[in-house]
């Protein structure tokens, strides 16, 4: 990543640890992802990292077919998933056929590289039953 | 001041368009532009604003001087908008605000791409998905059909709407293009066609999607006054409204109803209408749930109802309600940024009775709708005829 900012590169720095790292913010309790400078419910700057317990449920998804360029290998799952913070992110779903998923599924965190040339990102997996 | 409803369209002109491989986007653009004047019944020295929207081909730095340039024109005020969409709209309701305030008296605004000729498939996927977040969307690889299969995938499971029910959009698409001899698909299509047509992002597939085009378009605005003295009849501005909810769909509040309502019914409360008064919709159908959901929101259908009001034919020819008499985008032409323009000048030609086949009759109101992002940032237009 080029010009990343101190925040972001807090976000980095977290992923290349292992964790999916959001703000909480101090003022008004509620988290955020993407992070930010200022808390996007109140403003507040009081923002501090927790690390994303890691359970969440699928909002949408789509099954890419054609695949956005030579560093994705299609089919792969884009989905939004809302984490149990509250906060939605984009992800892929992963090692799920998707002909069985449904919005509204349990999923829990993992980390894995999702294209060619990148690193390791915050994926999803449907939850144990 | 002048209000809204003393601003009128008077010129409009569309260039060859399709598949136009021996004029880039700059040429296009001042074809447009001379073009619209020479409409208008005006010279290029009576224009004294000028607003263009940049290419994703070739884009340049100043790219309103840049075509005044091109087109030898030195009007008194430029202004490049760095996306289309509904940025369309935007350009063309601060044109009139610059004609309402005095600081101009005519204005053209004109916008061209190329995609289609101009720039790979493989490069023009890079940079149409480019609008999702550099760190937090893009490292998924979303494309932008992708991006509306979210919010097709969501409505669905809101609503029940169906594959098939998208799938009526390309079809209502195809029949008004078939009538429109500029269009560059006129082919008709069943609803089993679009069903068996490629998946590119699961519910969509290939019919689900806007085409990619070369084009150029552009129109003279100036005060109704003015107006009187030119050719054509005149048809003039009489709402207008903006919805921003977010811009990126991970941000997006709801998936499934837009900032298109809040758009909406800013501008049919500021031209004192109601969406059954509308006699043409010239809706943004870069996909086929962002047609649906458009339908909904502005009110033509109730919220979660879009499928069946589709099904129905509901914008067919001979249907309900008019929609896209050129073929949009789904079919018409979509160079990039512009593809909202040709709503415009094809409802200028509707105006005009110059629609041939497709030829509308008696009509008074037109609502034309333009979205940016996915299903982001949002204007309507309303246009009539002058009182």
């Amino acid at each position: 990543m080029s010009g990343v900012d101190v925040v972001n590169q807090a976000y980095a720095d977290g992923l290349a640890a292992g964790q999916l790292l959001l703000q909480r913010c101090a003022d008004c309790g509620r988290h955020q992802f993407y992070p930010r400078i200022a808390c996007s419910h109140c403003t507040g700057s009081k923002l501090n990292w927790v690390r994303a317990a890691g359970g969440g449920q699928i909002a949408s998804f789509t099954v890419v077919r054609r695949g956005v360029s030579a560093d994705f290998t299609a089919p792969y799952v884009v989905a939004l998933v809302d984490l149990d913070e509250g906060v939605r992110m984009m992800t892929h779903i992963v090692d799920a056929d998707p002909a069985q998923l449904e919005i509204g599924m349990p999923v829990s965190l993992d980390f894995q590289q999702v294209a060619v040339s990148s690193g390791s990102q915050p994926v999803f997996r449907l939850a144990a039953p | 001041m002048l209000t809204l409803s003393d601003i009128a369209i008077v010129g409009s002109y569309e260039t060859q368009l399709g598949v136009v491989p021996d004029r880039g986007p700059m040429a296009l653009g001042v074809e447009a532009t001379l073009g619209a004047i020479a409409d208008a019944g005006l010279k290029p020295a009576a224009v004294d604003g000028l607003i263009t929207c940049n290419s994703l081909v070739a884009p340049v730095m100043y790219h309103a001087e840049a075509t005044a340039e091109y087109a030898g024109m030195a009007p008194g005020h430029c202004l490049s908008v760095g996306t289309g969409g509904g940025t369309t709209f935007t350009a063309l309701r601060y044109a009139a605000a610059a004609i309402q305030t005095g600081l101009a008296h005519t204005v053209v605004v004109s916008m061209a791409d190329s995609m289609r000729s101009f720039m790979t498939r493989e490069r023009a996927m890079v940079v149409q998905s480019s609008s999702g977040h550099a760190l937090y969307e893009q490292p998924y690889g979303p494309t932008v059909p992708a991006y509306y299969a979210l919010i097709a995938r969501a409505h669905m499971d809101a609503f029940g709407t169906t594959e098939s029910q998208f799938a009526e959009a390309m079809v209502s698409s195809r029949a008004w293009a078939a009538l429109n001899p500029s269009a560059q698909y006129r082919e008709r299509v069943s609803v089993a066609d679009v069903l068996a047509s490629k998946p590119i992002a699961d519910p969509l597939k290939l019919l689900d999607c806007s085409i990619v085009s070369d084009g150029g378009a552009a129109v003279v605005l100036t005060s109704l006054d003015r107006a009187r003295d030119l050719p054509h009849a005149p048809v003039v501005l009489r709402g207008y409204g903006e919805g921003h909810h977010y811009e990126h769909i991970s941000q997006a509040p709801s998936l499934i109803a837009s900032a298109a309502a809040d758009s909406g019914r800013a501008a049919l409360a500021q031209a004192g209408l109601h969406a059954r008064d509308i006699g043409l919709a010239q809706l943004y159908d870069c996909f086929s749930p962002a047609l649906l959901i458009q339908l909904e929101d502005l009110g033509f259908c109730a919220k979660g109802e879009g499928g069946d009001y589709l099904a129905s034919g509901a914008i067919r020819p001979g249907g309900a309600l008019a929609v896209n008499t050129h073929g949009g985008m789904l079919s018409h032409c979509h160079p990039g940024n512009p593809g909202a323009m040709f709503g415009v000048t094809e409802a200028i030609r509707q105006y005009r009775g110059g629609a041939g086949e497709r030829q509308l009759h008696d009509l008074e109101h037109t609502l034309l709708h333009a979205q940016g992002g996915i299903m982001s940032s949002h204007a309507t237009l309303i246009l009539g005829r002058p009182r």
